[in-house]
Parts: C-alpha cells; sequence; structure tokens
C-alpha cells in the first residue's frame, strides 16, 4: 500500500514536472566573461543575476532557467554560442552580447531563426536604422546617443574646442560621428588609436600642445583604466576638462584608476543616484549583494531581465511571440532610468545625463554622481531609416 | 615647435626603455640557451601584480619595485629548474607549446587571485609631479623615472656581459655551448643565473609599468609582442641590439603616432590623411621589422654564433 502511494506521489511529481517543462522561460546571455572584455562581461552578469534574484528566480511568474555562455570578445565565438542557444537550447530570448563587433555576428542568426534578441549594450547604428528587426531591441541605448548629447552640452557651456581620442574600430568613428552631428564648435583635432596600445604619452604629448578648452575620449574597459591614470599623470586634468563615454563607471573602473578619476565627466543614461523607486530598490539590493555601487552596465542588464520578466507578465506566457514582442515594445516594467519607452525602431527614448566623478561619503568611494540633465525624451538619429512602425 | 619635437623623443625615449628591459631579458635566455620564452610576458604581468601586492604590505612604491623583481626572479629560477631546463633538448615547437600553456595557467592564476578586473596601482605623491625641463617642457617625473632606472640596468648589462667573469661565460655560452662545457664550466648553473636574471628584469619592467598600464590579465601579451619584434631586429642573442632596436621601436612608434597624419596631410588630403595615419602608424613598426628581416636578416647588431 505504502508502496503504492510512493510511486503515485511520484508519478504526481513526474507529470507535475513535464508541465512545467513546457512554461519555463529559457533565456539564454552571451557576454564576454573571460579575457580582456571580461571587465563589462561579468559587470552584466552581475545584473542579470540580481535582477532574476529579486524576482525570486521567477520571470513574468514562470520558472526561469538562466544559460550563460562566454563570447571572449570574439565574433566567431558569440556565433557559435547564439547557435547553439538558438539551436539545441532552444532559448526562449538571448540577451548580450557585450560588445559591438560580437553583436553585428550574432545579431542575422538568432533574429532570422525568431528568437528574441536583447541587447543590454552595444546598439550600433547599422541595426537601429536600415537593418532593424521586429525581434532585436536594444535597451541602453543607440551607440552615437552619448557623444550626441555631448555635443548639444558643450554648445550649452559655450565650449568651442575640443581634442577627440578614440580607438580605431567601428564603435570609435560611432562615437566621433554621433559628436559631430550635434557639435557646432572646432574639433581641434582627432586622433584614433590603436585598441592594442596601452601607453598614451603621445597623445597626450599631443592634447597639451594644442591646448583644447576640453577632451572628448572613449577608452572601453582596460582602456579606460590607463588613458585616465596617463591624463592626470601627465598633468593634463588642471588644463582641460575630460569628458568621457563608456570609460568610467563605479566599481571595478573608478577602484583600478583611483584617485585620478576625480573630477573626470561622463555623459550617461543612467546614474546610480536617480531618484526613482525602481533605481532605488536595485541600488540598495545590488550593494547589499555585492558591496559595490552598481555600473552603468549592471543596470542595463538588470533593467534587460526586467523588461523580459514585464513582457511576459504582460503578454500571459511566452506561446505567442507576437504578443510578446509587442509587450516588450509597450516596455511594460519599471527601468531603472525612470523615463523609458521605445522607438518605433525598438531603440530607447530616454533622457541623457552629465555626470561627474567625485566622491561618495556613504559608500566611501569615488562614484560616476549625475551633475546636470542633457536633454529629456531623446531620440536616436536612425529611427526614420526603420521600416518597422 | 621643438617643445613639441622633444618631448615625443622623450615618450619614445621612455617606451624605449621599458622594452629594452623586457626584450633584454628575451635575447640573453634566446641567445644564450637556445630557448624561446613566450611566458617572458606573463613574468611581466606578475611583476605588477606583485609591485601593487608589496606596495600594499611595505607602503613604499621603490621598495616595492624590487621587491617585486626579486619575487619575479625567484618564480624565473623555479620555472627554469623545474620545468624549463628538461626542454633545452628539444626542438623550438616544443618550447613555444609549453610556455604558451605557461601563458594561460600565469594568466587564469591571477584572475583566480586578483580577480579578472584591472587592480589598482597608484603612484604616491611624491613621484607623481611634473619636471620643468628646458624649453618649456614640463614633464611626469615619474616618467623620467623610468628612463633613468632604464639607463641604469642597461649600463649595468654591458658591465656586466663585457667585464665580468660570468658576463665572458654567458657571452661563450651564446657562442658556442658545447665547448664552454668542455672546459669545465657548469653550464647548467649558469642556464638557471641567465634565466632568473632575465625573469628579474622582465619584473621590473612590469613592476615599473604598473602605474602607467592597467594592471589586469593578459597585460603582458601587447608587450611581448612588441618586445619579439626589438629581439629579431636588433639580432637574436645581443644585448647591444636589443638596446639599439628597443629604442629604434620605442621612437618610431611614438613619433608615427604624433606626426605621421600631420606628415600625410602635406602630401595628402585631409581626409585620407587621417584615414591613412593612425593605420600606418600602428604598422610601422612591423614594416621596420619585415625591412630587416630582408635586407639583414641576422638582426642589427647580431651575436657571433659558431656551431
Amino acid at each position: 500500500m505504502r508502496k503504492t502511494l510512493t510511486s503515485l506521489g511520484l508519478l504526481a511529481a513526474m507529470s507535475a514536472g513535464s508541465a512545467m517543462a513546457d512554461e519555463t522561460v529559457d533565456v539564454g546571455l552571451i557576454f564576454s566573461l573571460s579575457g580582456s572584455g571580461a571587465v563589462l562581461g561579468t559587470e552584466m552578469q552581475k545584473g542579470a543575476d540580481l535582477a532574476l534574484e529579486i524576482s525570486g528566480g521567477k520571470l513574468g511568474g514562470l520558472d526561469a532557467r538562466f544559460v550563460y555562455e562566454d563570447d571572449q570578445r570574439k565574433p566567431d565565438v558569440g556565433k557559435t554560442a547564439a547557435e547553439k542557444l538558438t539551436r539545441s537550447e532552444k532559448v526562449d530570448f538571448i540577451i548580450g552580447p557585450s560588445y559591438s563587433n560580437v553583436m553585428m555576428a550574432v545579431h542575422t542568426p538568432v533574429v532570422r531563426s525568431g528568437t528574441i534578441l536583447i541587447s543590454p549594450n552595444p546598439a550600433p547604428a547599422d541595426l537601429a536604422g536600415k537593418s532593424c528587426n521586429e525581434n532585436y531591441f536594444a535597451v541602453p541605448f543607440q551607440n552615437d546617443q552619448p557623444s550626441e548629447a555631448l555635443g548639444l552640452y558643450l554648445n550649452d557651456k559655450g565650449i568651442s574646442k575640443v581634442f577627440v581620442v578614440v580607438p580605431n574600430y567601428q564603435a570609435g568613428k560611432d562615437v566621433v560621428d554621433g559628436f559631430k552631428r550635434t557639435f557646432k564648435g572646432e574639433i581641434v583635432s582627432e586622433i584614433y588609436t590603436s585598441l592594442e596600445q596601452n601607453d598614451f604619452s603621445a597623445e597626450m604629448t599631443e592634447i597639451k600642445s594644442r591646448a583644447p578648452e576640453a577632451v572628448l575620449a572613449f577608452m572601453p574597459g582596460g582602456l579606460g583604466v590607463q588613458f585616465v591614470k596617463q591624463y592626470d599623470q601627465a598633468g593634463l586634468k588642471s588644463q582641460a576638462d575630460l569628458y568621457t563615454i563608456f570609460t568610467v563607471f563605479n566599481g571595478v573602473s573608478l577602484d583600478a584608476i583611483g584617485a585620478a578619476a576625480d573630477g573626470v565627466y561622463s555623459v550617461d543614461q543612467w546614474t546610480y543616484d536617480l531618484d526613482n523607486a525602481a533605481n532605488q530598490e536595485f541600488v540598495t539590493a545590488y550593494r547589499a549583494k555585492y558591496g559595490t555601487l552598481p555600473s552603468n552596465f549592471a543596470a542595463m542588464a538588470y533593467d534587460a531581465v526586467r523588461l523580459v520578466d514585464g513582457a511576459v507578465t504582460a503578454a500571459g506566457g511566452i506561446e505567442d511571440k507576437d504578443a510578446l514582442r509587442k509587450a516588450i515594445k509597450a516596455a511594460s516594467f519599471q527601468s531603472v532610468r525612470g523615463d523609458f519607452a521605445f522607438n518605433n525602431n525598438q531603440h530607447p527614448i530616454h533622457s541623457m545625463y552629465l555626470a561627474k566623478v567625485s566622491q561618495d561619503d556613504e559608500a566611501g568611494a569615488l562614484a560616476v554622481k549625475r551633475e546636470a540633465l542633457i536633454v529629456e525624451k531623446m531620440v536616436d538619429s536612425f529611427a526614420g531609416d526603420c521600416g518597422l512602425e | 615647435m621643438t617643445a613639441l619635437i622633444l618631448e615625443q623623443l622623450l615618450n619614445g625615449l621612455q617606451l624605449g626603455v621599458l622594452l629594452f628591459l623586457i626584450a633584454a631579458g628575451l635575447t640573453l635566455i634566446f641567445g644564450v640557451m637556445d630557448f624561446i620564452n613566450l611566458s617572458h610576458g606573463s613574468l611581466f604581468m606578475l611583476g605588477a601584480y606583485f609591485a601593487v601586492l608589496f606596495q600594499g604590505l611595505t607602503g613604499s612604491f621603490l621598495f616595492a619595485v624590487g621587491l617585486a623583481g626579486l619575487a619575479v626572479c625567484l618564480i624565473g629560477l623555479l620555472f627554469e629548474v623545474l620545468l624549463v631546463r628538461r626542454l633545452y633538448d628539444r626542438s623550438h615547437l616544443d618550447h613555444v607549446l609549453v610556455t604558451y600553456g605557461l601563458i594561460l595557467v600565469a594568466n587564469e592564476s591571477v584572475s583566480i587571485v586578483w580577480g579578472a578586473s584591472p587592480v589598482f596601482s597608484g603612484l604616491p605623491g611624491e613621484l607623481s609631479g611634473l619636471v620643468a625641463l628646458p624649453f618649456g617642457i614640463s614633464y611626469p617625473l615619474y616618467r623620467l623615472l623610468v628612463i633613468a632606472v632604464g639607463i641604469a640596468v642597461a649600463a649595468l648589462l654591458f658591465w656586466l656581459v663585457k667585464e665580468t667573469r660570468v658576463g665572458m661565460r654567458v657571452r661563450a655560452g651564446a657562442t658556442n655551448r658545447t665547448i664552454v662545457s668542455v672546459m669545465g664550466v657548469n653550464i647548467s648553473l649558469l642556464f638557471t643565473m641567465v634565466f632568473a636574471f632575465g625573469a628579474f628584469l622582465a619584473g621590473l619592467a612590469g613592476a615599473l609599468a604598473g602605474p602607467l598600464l592597467s594592471v589586469q590579465p593578459g597585460m603582458g601579451e601587447t608587450v611581448l609582442i612588441l618586445s619579439f619584434v626589438v629581439v629579431v631586429i636588433g639580432g637574436l642573442g645581443s644585448i647591444k641590439g636589443a638596446l639599439l632596436a628597443a629604442v629604434m621601436v620605442g621612437l618610431i612608434d611614438t613619433m608615427g603616432r604624433a606626426f605621421l597624419r600631420d606628415f600625410l596631410s602635406a602630401f595628402f588630403s585631409p581626409r585620407v590623411a587621417s584615414e591613412a595615419g593612425p593605420a600606418l602608424a600602428s604598422m610601422l613598426v612591423y614594416i621596420l621589422m619585415a625591412l630587416i628581416l630582408f635586407f639583414r636578416p641576422e638582426g642589427l647588431l647580431p651575436m657571433q654564433k659558431r656551431s
């Protein structure tokens, strides 16, 4: 008798299990988790993990499963990971990758398979315009937006001589293009450095000799640490304000740069001290779990997971892809940015801020703090080229 | 303009000196033991990490740099005795395989101990100022210090190799190993010493470069490639060649980055110059290497090698 009961129980458990399996939200996450790109990838992983933990391991009320893949910041590795996730893991969503070069390789195979691709960081111009796709959503910004916003800010401040330093690859050129689109003053010189370069002494001397009023630098990952340190060591901080994009962020980046980062500006769509309930909940939970202030990258990965959570709730499950896409486009979640909506090309409409690195007394560390609102409800420059409505 | 050129020359010299510290060890090890050590860049990385560690423990930057050099020297010694020693009689392919494996082990161990993110490596206040030089140049004190240390080490090396008994044996070992051991020199001890000394130089270079660079796993690889270029240009095994080549590479790289674009815009449209300038500047060093390999395959100042 007892045996029958046990097996009955087992049977019940098994059938329950299989019923659950159909209703699991499978999310593939492709981040750069090893190599020199890991600085950003690990930040994103922290943000995504925290979002899932806060919602109790569920997304939209359904059990959720995260499958992590490491792209090592290599396009070919990212593409293989994307194919694995869409074909053999058959995930419902893919969040990733961490860098623009990998995005260009991952985008086509994922959106063609009908899987929904959500970018937590890179958003190249091409994918926002002509090649926009109903299955592709960019959560953080469009790559050109921060430098466009900076151009507006510098116009406003009456700064007319700017020196530009960026790495010589696509994202660097996007930043310069964006800046030129809005900035009305004179760019005294634009320097393209090698991505492999780690000593910037020649560039520092060049900056000094041109005597600009401000310097715009985009130096992602470890490059940012070296650039900001050497900028300070060359005594340039007292000569020209340093405005950065995707270069300094809370936590590991500011810890590694140290006092040299104090007073450096950054243009961001989010800062940790934004005053809204969703952000306060995120920052408090992040500090409790990891012990540092969250970075921009962690915040955007967090937003990406919350977006999925909200969309699955609104669509009432994951079966109906059209309803899901519609729910995502409606952005039915509370972004840590506060005001947030998707444009027709599925890129954000949001505010851009000027932030400055200064001491946060409560956290006892340097932090990228909000200084001024540059532009509200900013749209990107490519939405007009996109055929979606 | 003079001031600008002079300051860029200083920048080039500083890069060259740093490259020399790494390449000197590499070329010694190659010249004397005929051993290709790809993991030399990892020793550079370890030097930077140890300097951060010791600076935290002792509080003195210069002391920490010295200690880091010695610690890496000790690690080099262990490497040689436990592993590298068994490989001298094998082919170069085996050297490359094993030392490439060591790179992976070193990077992974460093990220297990210190994490995959860059760690802080700052300058003490008294070294972070600017120095006023003639022609109205104000130059970072620390970069001048790097140049001075590099020149001192180069002088020490020349004296060691030229004037001392050990140096004589090293030169002899590089020229003809078999004869040296037949003459009763303990060749395996000599090899261990040379390897450890090469490791010391790499560690010292890493410790000195720490405050300039981002101290993170894999930071040795980019430097390693340039130092191999230096070794090839200078001539395998030649310290004098390494010094000449390191300064040349440092100057050409820096001057290319600084002036090539302006130079090109004298001949081409600004658009072409700003597109081609940076691309060409990052290739200059390799173009130089290709030219040297074509016209002087043995390098600028090769060792006299008989075997």
